[in-house]
């Protein structure tokens, strides 16, 4: 249970580097602005690139939550 | 006693004024604003240096910005269709044509190559750990609308054809002022 009303799940588990941000940059604009994508990777580098991407792109990362295995990030669409 | 302090302030006040009518003009005179664009010069024809730059660029159009690489000197033969051949070459360029690789999948690393070993071992580890390949990258720069330049002289001196060239969505070929022109507007710009 997530406290994050979700629009959708996007599982990149097993992609390394750069595949996290750019399927992230090409799934953003499949939900409304204001949604949230809830984000599983097991690239450790997401944990510091998705908040990167986030402020170049004008997005906004809610939480990282590093799981057993796996990387949990919640990003809200603001642009 | 206040009269001299007075007329000091006003000075002061006069030359700020005359300072910050300097800056404007010179800010007028900057010209075009930087862009959120990355202008990289792919100088390289290894195949480390050609991941390194195809990942920060799949990256940085991923981050929003717009990316112009320009491929250049060694750079070009990266570029060369796996299986392409031209007709019509003199001695030299065919010389050109068969020392250096044809095409990206036939390059190898600037270091710990080991005649062919290394280059081997890592294309294998990279499998293995799931790494996007240099065609995985190139499709994917494609699709993300990264624009390749290619280097008018270097094709020239090697003696490269245009229809040895891989087919790509958004190529061009081009001199260095187009180069000049790209990266002077942008933000971000680099050279590998």
């Amino acid at each position: 249970m997530s406290a994050h009303a979700v629009a959708k799940v996007l599982d990149l588990k097993g992609l390394p580097c750069p595949m996290p941000v750019v399927k992230m940059s090409q799934e953003i604009n499949s939900v409304k602005v204001g949604e949230i994508i809830e984000v599983h990777t097991t690239d450790p580098g997401s944990l510091a690139d998705f908040p990167a991407w986030a402020d170049t792109t004008g997005n906004e990362v809610l939480e990282t939550k590093q799981r057993e295995g796996s990387i949990q990030i919640f990003v809200k669409r603001l642009k | 006693m206040s009269a001299p302090a007075t007329m000091q302030a006003t000075t002061h006040y006069q030359d700020l004024e005359f300072q910050i009518a300097e800056l404007r003009k010179k800010v007028e005179e900057l010209g075009p604003a930087q862009e959120n664009k990355l202008s990289m010069i792919v100088f390289s024809g290894d195949l480390d240096k050609l991941l390194a730059s195809m990942i920060i660029a799949t990256g940085a159009a991923a981050m929003g910005m717009k990316v112009v690489l320009f491929f250049t000197f060694w750079g070009t033969a990266a570029l060369r269709k796996a299986n392409g051949d031209a007709r019509g070459k003199d001695f030299m360029s065919k010389m050109f044509g068969w020392m250096l690789p044809k095409g990206r999948n036939k390059t190898k690393l600037s270091q710990m190559n080991m005649g062919g070993m290394g280059t081997a071992m890592l294309k294998g580890l990279m499998k293995k750990k799931n790494a996007p390949s240099l065609d995985q990258l190139f499709e994917m720069a494609g699709q993300l609308g990264v624009e390749i330049k290619v280097c008018e002289m270097s094709m020239d001196l090697m003696g490269f054809k245009r229809e040895e060239i891989i087919d790509y969505p958004n190529l061009e070929y081009v001199g260095v002022a187009t180069f000049l022109n790209h990266s002077r507007k942008s933000i971000n710009q680099l050279f590998i």
